[in-house]
């Protein structure tokens, strides 16, 4: 039995990596439980692309080391593919169906990537894609879709559902606690649609 | 006493916090930045804080709060040791009354730096203590006993963290805020404060004989402690301490060392009960070291065996395979996982409506067989826009700039440098160009703040640390007063003006000076600043690309056409690189 439950959540610098795991963190500490995670932080927030690892009853160091991560949680298909390898074969991952193509890209003449065939090189996965800007704009914001995504992934997380929602009202500012809890709802509504396994 | 969910920066401020400290100092630098940000930003302790110009500043003004009695903390980047390299060396000499903490924190990796230079190195060098935490909850337990430590040997301590400490979280126990404060009084001791030779000559012997009570006390304290259980030992330091605790079979010995000078005595009595040790640590060999010199029959394993990486940080994956290389098999075994080749990269960028990304192409237009040298801040990322040929350290731009131009190089030189850095340590450079007759055009990309590692203000900004309105310094005059004759200001958001600048720089001789003036574009939209977006006419887009190479994270591209994406911050900028005229604000033809 492993001693910790590993999630790594991806994206782009500025669309709320560090506070969907922040909101995990403080869920831990409701549940008087243990918790490590790793931010990026500096430079490689301007845009670039970003992880935080968060490793729920974690006692040791912060890291997950790839192939072993029991939930990849990913705010961009791209990132998705980037840091797939964390997962175990037939891994579980949750992905925002979502795509910013790097500036790179154009600037380098690289192929554009596309949805579909992301999506494709991800089917082997144990995957759930949510469109989070839908249920975001929803439950009032666009900018509530990393809360979304983690309401997604919330029946894959061995903490039980009212803690995540109660970590989420104290992580986010006062102002949006409500849009960001429906966010949570709305999040988690949708993949147990998509027929979620249970935890 | 409350557990709470902290980032190791918050733990290591909560613990300052906690030992009553009443002066904390520092220059912003990842991955230190967000201790004396959150001590500036924290309303339950009255305290004395200020963002310094340089590390040097910071260091000596919080070396003078110390000797006042106060406990103090000065904090910076493991490269900004290099800048207050010495008044270390000497504060050793003299020592402190109040407690006096040096946070340097290391980054194994490079993450956000230059180098990968280990501070642990300086702490020998200046032969001062020095406490490296393994976890959160150990950053902030040695911070807060580390201003007793000061005070009970009279000298500076230095505190290491590394970036996965500094930027881990976990859940932290912390203590109460403490409610002491000092008054602070300097009380006059020549002997001790004059550094002149007679006096130098006997605090250096008496520093020499304060090392041994050091080691021993380090030990006590249980900074440096051991378990025997086997023939075999492991040996670490800092959070690879925990990736080989996870896996660390039960019949291995472990000796975790949190603190330097590691007693020599007390190291050989643990060696010497094996037969094998691996020692495991990031960045320079500094254990491994101590461990062979301490070996008489014992086997060691380390950098200098090719068994642990010298660079790099290490990963749970490379402390199991060490372990596994040294003949001591992991616990678990991890698989081997690579990533999908060929994922297009998602380096970081420049901001869209960033006025570095202007200044930066407008320079390359105008001085097209120019040599750019650069400085360290977001603009480093010019590189990627082919403006920025050297990067070495802070304020060397101009430094490297009016060597490359007297060195003979006939070749225009442009350098470019941001408002922070130009205040910490380009001005001597500006200078010494202006005061030995160099050629060249210095760019101040001057967006007000400090804002790579987080918008941190400076003299520039309008406001002290603590939220007090400030003078802002002008630019313009200061480089003027360095013996400037052009000075010229220009907003980089109007790209005509701007390349007019440029061109009327070209023409003229000496130092030059353009100040390319605009807020942050982070700063600018968190204090309430809107601009309309842009939005591409496809019928006028002609598919050309010259806006491809503008580099804009806001500008996507559809088959051959351009679009303009929400990232839009409505700079504006782009309308003017448009040769068909195809982008214009939105709802405007």
């Amino acid at each position: 039995m492993k001693p910790s439950f590993d999630i790594l959540i991806v994206g782009i610098g500025g669309q709320g990596t560090v506070l969907a795991s922040n909101v995990l963190g403080e869920a831990c500490i409701i549940e008087h439980r243990s918790v490590r995670s790793a931010e990026t932080h500096g430079m490689a927030q301007r845009g670039g692309s970003v992880e935080s690892h968060i490793r729920i009853d974690g006692k040791f160091g912060s890291l997950i080391t790839p192939g072993t991560a029991d939930l990849l949680i990913a705010f961009d298909l791209l990132e998705a593919l980037r840091y797939r390898h964390y997962l175990p074969a037939g891994g579980r991952l949750v992905v925002n169906r979502h795509l910013v193509v790097p500036t790179s890209v154009y600037q380098q003449g690289l192929a554009v990537p596309d949805e579909e065939s992301i999506l494709a090189a991800l089917s082997d996965l144990d995957v759930t894609c949510i469109d989070a800007a839908e249920l975001a704009e929803e439950a009032g914001s666009s900018l509530s879709q990393n809360i979304v995504m983690l309401g997604a992934a919330s029946g894959d997380i061995p903490l039980r559902p009212e803690t995540l929602e109660e970590a989420v009202r104290r992580c986010v500012p006062p102002k949006t606690v409500e849009v960001n809890a429906k966010a949570f709802r709305l999040g988690r509504a949708a993949a147990g649609e998509r027929g979620a396994p249970a935890p | 006493m409350a557990v709470r969910y902290l980032l190791g920066n918050e733990g290591i401020a909560h613990a300052c916090l906690e030992a009553n400290i009443d002066f904390a100092s520092g220059y912003p630098g990842t991955p230190s930045s967000e201790v004396v940000d959150i001590l500036r930003a924290q309303e339950e302790r009255p305290l004395t804080v200020e963002w310094s110009t340089n590390e040097k500043v910071a260091f000596e003004n919080a070396l003078a709060a110390a000797w006042c009695g106060l406990r103090a903390l000065c904090t910076m980047k493991h490269v900004g040791l290099n800048v207050a390299a010495d008044p270390l060396m000497t504060s050793a000499y003299t020592g402190v009354t109040g407690g006096f903490v040096i946070l340097s924190a290391d980054d194994p990796f490079a993450h956000s730096s230059q180098n990968e230079q280990d501070t642990r190195r300086y702490a020998h060098f200046a032969r001062l203590p020095c406490l490296d935490p393994a976890s959160v909850q150990e950053a902030h337990d040695m911070m807060r006993d580390a201003f007793a430590l000061s005070e009970e040997f009279g000298l500076p301590v230095i505190f290491r963290p590394t970036t996965r400490i500094c930027h881990s979280k976990g859940d932290v126990d912390v203590g109460e805020v403490g409610a002491e404060h000092r008054t602070a009084a300097f009380r006059g001791d020549p002997k001790q404060y004059v550094v002149i030779p007679a006096h130098t000559r006997l605090l250096h012997k008496a520093l020499n004989e304060k090392q041994p009570a050091i080691r021993k006390r380090l030990v006590e304290l249980g900074y440096n402690r051991h378990t025997v259980r086997g023939r075999t030992a492991v040996v670490t330091s800092g959070v690879a301490a925990a990736y080989v605790q996870e896996v660390l079979p039960d019949d291995v010995s472990l000796a975790v060392i949190g603190a330097y000078p590691i007693d020599e005595g007390w190291l050989r009595a643990f060696v010497d009960q094996h037969e094998n040790v691996l020692v495991i640590e990031e960045l320079a060999p500094v254990i491994e070291e101590a461990v062979r010199q301490v070996a008489t029959k014992t086997e060691v394993f380390g950098k200098m065996t090719g068994t642990v990486p010298y660079e790099g940080e290490l990963t749970p994956a490379t402390v199991a395979a060490a372990m596994q290389d040294a003949g001591i098999p992991p616990t678990v075994a991890y698989p081997a996982a690579a990533p999908v080749q060929r994922v297009p990269p998602r380096p970081p960028i420049l901001c869209a409506g960033c006025m570095h990304r202007s200044t930066f192409y407008a320079m390359k237009k105008v001085f097209r067989d120019g040599i750019f040298p650069s400085d360290i801040g977001c603009y480093t990322l010019g590189l990627q826009l082919g403006a920025v040929d050297t990067t070495i350290c802070m304020g060397a731009s101009i430094t490297v700039g009016s060597g490359i131009a007297r060195s003979g190089e006939e070749r225009p030189v442009v350098c470019t440098i941001g408002d922070s850095t130009f205040l910490h340590t380009g001005i001597p450079g500006l200078l010494n160009a202006v005061y030995n007759g160099a050629e060249m055009v210095v760019v101040i990309l001057d967006n007000r703040i400090t804002a790579m590692t987080g918008h941190q203000p400076n003299p520039n900004t309008g406001v002290t640390a603590s939220g007090v309105e400030s003078v802002p310094v002008s630019l313009e005059a200061l480089c003027r007063s360095c013996g400037v004759a052009w000075v010229e200001t220009v907003d980089p958001y109007n790209l005509p003006h701007l390349l007019d600048t440029f061109r009327r720089a070209k023409e003229r001789t000496g130092v030059r000076v353009i100040i390319a003036k605009q807020p942050c574009v982070i700063t600018a939209r968190r204090s309430g600043i809107r601009r309309k977006p842009y939005a591409v006419d496809l019928e006028r887009c002609t598919g050309c690309g010259v806006c491809r190479s503008f580099g804009c994270p806001a500008i996507a591209f559809s088959g051959k056409n351009a679009t303009i994406t929400d990232l839009c911050a409505g700079c504006g900028v782009c309308a003017d690189i448009c040769p068909a005229g195809a982008i214009a604000r939105e709802g405007r033809q």
